[in-house]
């Protein structure tokens, strides 16, 4: 791949140490000033029967009794050494908690981005086509009415409905009550995925599509689709063989670039649904106090969502012959 | 061939207090192609001239009215048979590379140009090569995408595609613009080498030299309206007869600039009289009649004052 230059590597791994440090600052002086204090977070409702004593040791321990800055050169340096610390609410390593919910996350998040982008594609596709037609303006009404709901509900209503009501879903979790997620079977584990994954997709359906919409009018009313009518290209035919693929390029990396508002909305979700995902797990150590899960998992996110916009540069790179071959030329 | 006769075209337009205005780009549009023939459209911009086209394509927008004929071959025309004539029996040669899919390579789009034209697979895949052969373009010039081509190969790739389905009536929209001149030659003498096998070639254009060195028969617009359609030799002999198309002509650098003052009436002006009243120099109370295009000489005229 001629896209990918070494002076293309050699920015982004740049840019992507540049953000991981000021996130890490960021983030490790916001939970520094933040009312958490890790000692009772970690004691919990024993918290009475514990000595000043004691406490005190603890204290010195874990280092909380040296000041911020050192602190934080401690962490980043054990950081820097792949050691994330240990989860207080889980009694594990922080890697093996964000490697074990990120692959329960990652169920929910790969089908509801796969459904919403095709989905909203198409859609979008269809009602940019037929501008001013029965289908745009159902597709149309849908989208700005999705787009302004919170996801949160949207799962309540679903829950209601499907789960209540029709009793044709499960009420909560990954896996039925009392099995482990790697006894459940395949069907179970879709089972439990369908309501959360429609909750997040329903509503990223909206952008994609009323973004494609957007671009696939300025296509058909482009040139080029103007020289295709001229040839005796239907409407139909310079949709799909004109327009398609020049709307379809911003729609990929678009949705490449979305990720991180994904994984924004995958936190609500998966709160509604007790989903045991990523999101789930960012709310618990936030709650009760859980500061290396905390800050390990707003450096996971911030890596996620890099790799996401990394994924869309390099495609538009590869996907748009004006790039790769004009990049091509240009040695 | 074709034959346009008192072609107006309407839009209507809703204005900054939601009061629908009713504008026409095009008010009173005729002339005539045979077989074998260039006629140049010439006008400055705005005159109406690529709506012309657009609607002899039959592809106005939606909130477009015409009234007016246009005839082809004799039939009038309308939008389903336009619809069944596009690309098959009358071509658009656009204007830039712009007009091509910028995703798609070149020799699939002059492939395509030939399907829709109602070729079957193996014959497309002839015609294709021999429009490339007839323009000199070589076969690598298949496998580039159109931002890829540039200046003369652009124009030849152009006209490559529009005579890929072998249209009958070739509607050439700019073919000169932001052209070197030798490029800009050799795209006009395509278009004759079209002509002299039997085609009809409408050459839209504002680059009167072109118009006048290539074309059999030209039409210049005004506003919107056909002021005069004269042999194209009139031009170089001093033979025109509307005061507009000598404006226009004297407006040369070769004729010094020659300037008039004023500007064509806007689309929503109603004008009733001559329509190039308020510029022109030998207006007289006659003029404010409605003028009539007659034949004067070898050409038409809307001008009272012209005589043959």
């Amino acid at each position: 791949m001629h896209a990918i230059s070494a002076s293309f590597c050699m920015a982004k791994i740049g840019r992507l140490v540049l953000i991981l440090s000021l996130v890490s600052t960021l983030a490790f002086t916001l939970v520094s000033l933040s009312p958490v204090d890790p000692v009772s977070a970690y004691i919990g409702i024993d918290r009475m029967q514990i000595s000043t004593e004691q406490e005190q040791r603890i204290i010195e321990r874990w280092g909380l009794d040296r000041p911020a800055p050192e602190r934080f050169l401690i962490w980043a340096g054990n950081v820097l050494r792949g050691d994330l610390g240990q989860s207080m609410i889980f009694n594990e390593p922080v890697t093996t908690v964000i490697g074990k919910r990120f692959v329960t996350s990652l169920w929910l998040m790969a089908s509801a981005w796969l459904l919403s982008g095709v989905l909203g594609f198409v859609l979008g596709v269809v009602a940019g086509t037929n501008r001013g037609s029965p289908a745009d303006r159902v597709i149309r009404l849908y989208s700005y009415t999705l787009a302004s709901t919170p996801s949160f509900w949207m799962g309540l209503v679903l829950l209601a409905v499907f789960s209540v009501s029709l009793g044709l879903t499960p009420i909560c979790c990954a896996t039925p009550p009392g099995v482990s997620p790697d006894d459940a079977t395949l069907w179970q584990r879709l089972h439990h995925l369908i309501l959360p994954a429609a909750t997040l997709s329903l509503i990223g359906v909206a952008q994609i599509a009323l973004h494609t919409r957007e671009k696939t009018i300025d296509a058909m009313n482009s040139e080029y689709a103007l020289f295709a009518f001229a040839q005796g290209e239907s409407r139909a035919g310079v949709a799909w063989r004109h327009a398609v693929r020049n709307v379809a390029l911003p729609a990929v990396t678009l949705q490449f670039a979305s990720l991180g508002e994904l994984f924004g909305g995958s936190v609500l979700a998966e709160q509604v649904f007790s989903y045991p995902g990523l999101g789930k797990a960012t709310v618990e150590a936030g709650i009760r106090g859980d500061v290396p899960l905390l800050l390990g998992i707003t450096l996971f996110s911030a890596l996620f969502v890099f790799t996401g916009n990394l994924v869309a540069d390099i495609l538009y790179g590869v996907l748009d012959p004006r790039i790769r071959i004009g990049t091509e030329e240009a040695k | 061939m074709l034959s346009v006769k008192n072609l107006s075209i309407e839009f209507s337009r809703y204005g900054s207090a939601r009061r629908r205005t009713i504008i026409h780009p095009v008010r009173d549009l005729s002339l005539d192609i045979g077989d074998g023939e260039i006629v140049a459209v010439v006008g400055s911009s705005g005159s109406g001239k690529s709506l012309l086209a657009h609607a002899v394509l039959g592809l106005l927008p939606g909130n477009a009215r015409t009234s007016g004929e246009i005839l082809f071959k004799g039939t009038p025309l309308t939008s389903a048979s336009m619809a069944a004539l596009r690309g098959r029996a009358i071509a658009l040669i656009p204007q830039s590379v712009a007009y091509l899919n910028p995703l798609s390579r070149v020799g699939r789009q002059v492939y395509r140009a030939s399907r829709l034209s109602g070729k079957c697979r193996a014959t497309a895949a002839r015609s294709t090569d021999r429009a490339f052969a007839r323009y000199r373009l070589d076969e690598s010039v298949k496998s580039l995408f159109p931002f890829q081509v540039s200046g003369g190969m652009a124009r030849r790739v152009l006209t490559a595609t529009a005579t890929a389905g072998d249209a009958d009536l070739l509607i050439a929209d700019e073919p000169t613009t932001g052209l070197d001149p030798v490029v800009a030659r050799q795209s006009l003498s395509h278009l004759r080498e079209l002509a002299d096998l039997g085609k009809a070639v409408m050459l839209i254009t504002h680059d009167i030299d072109a118009a006048v060195t290539v074309a059999d028969r030209v039409a210049v617009i005004y506003a919107g309206t056909t002021v005069e359609l004269t042999p194209a030799r009139n031009f170089a002999d001093g033979a025109l007869r509307h005061p507009y198309s000598r404006a226009l002509w004297n407006a040369l650098p070769q004729q010094g600039f020659g300037f008039v003052p004023g500007n064509q009436p806007m689309e929503d002006d109603a004008v009733n009289g001559c329509i190039y009243l308020d510029r022109c120099p030998d207006r007289t109370g006659e003029c404010r009649c409605a003028q009539p295009l007659r034949p004067v000489g070898k050409g038409h005229v809307r001008c009272c004052h012209a005589q043959g």
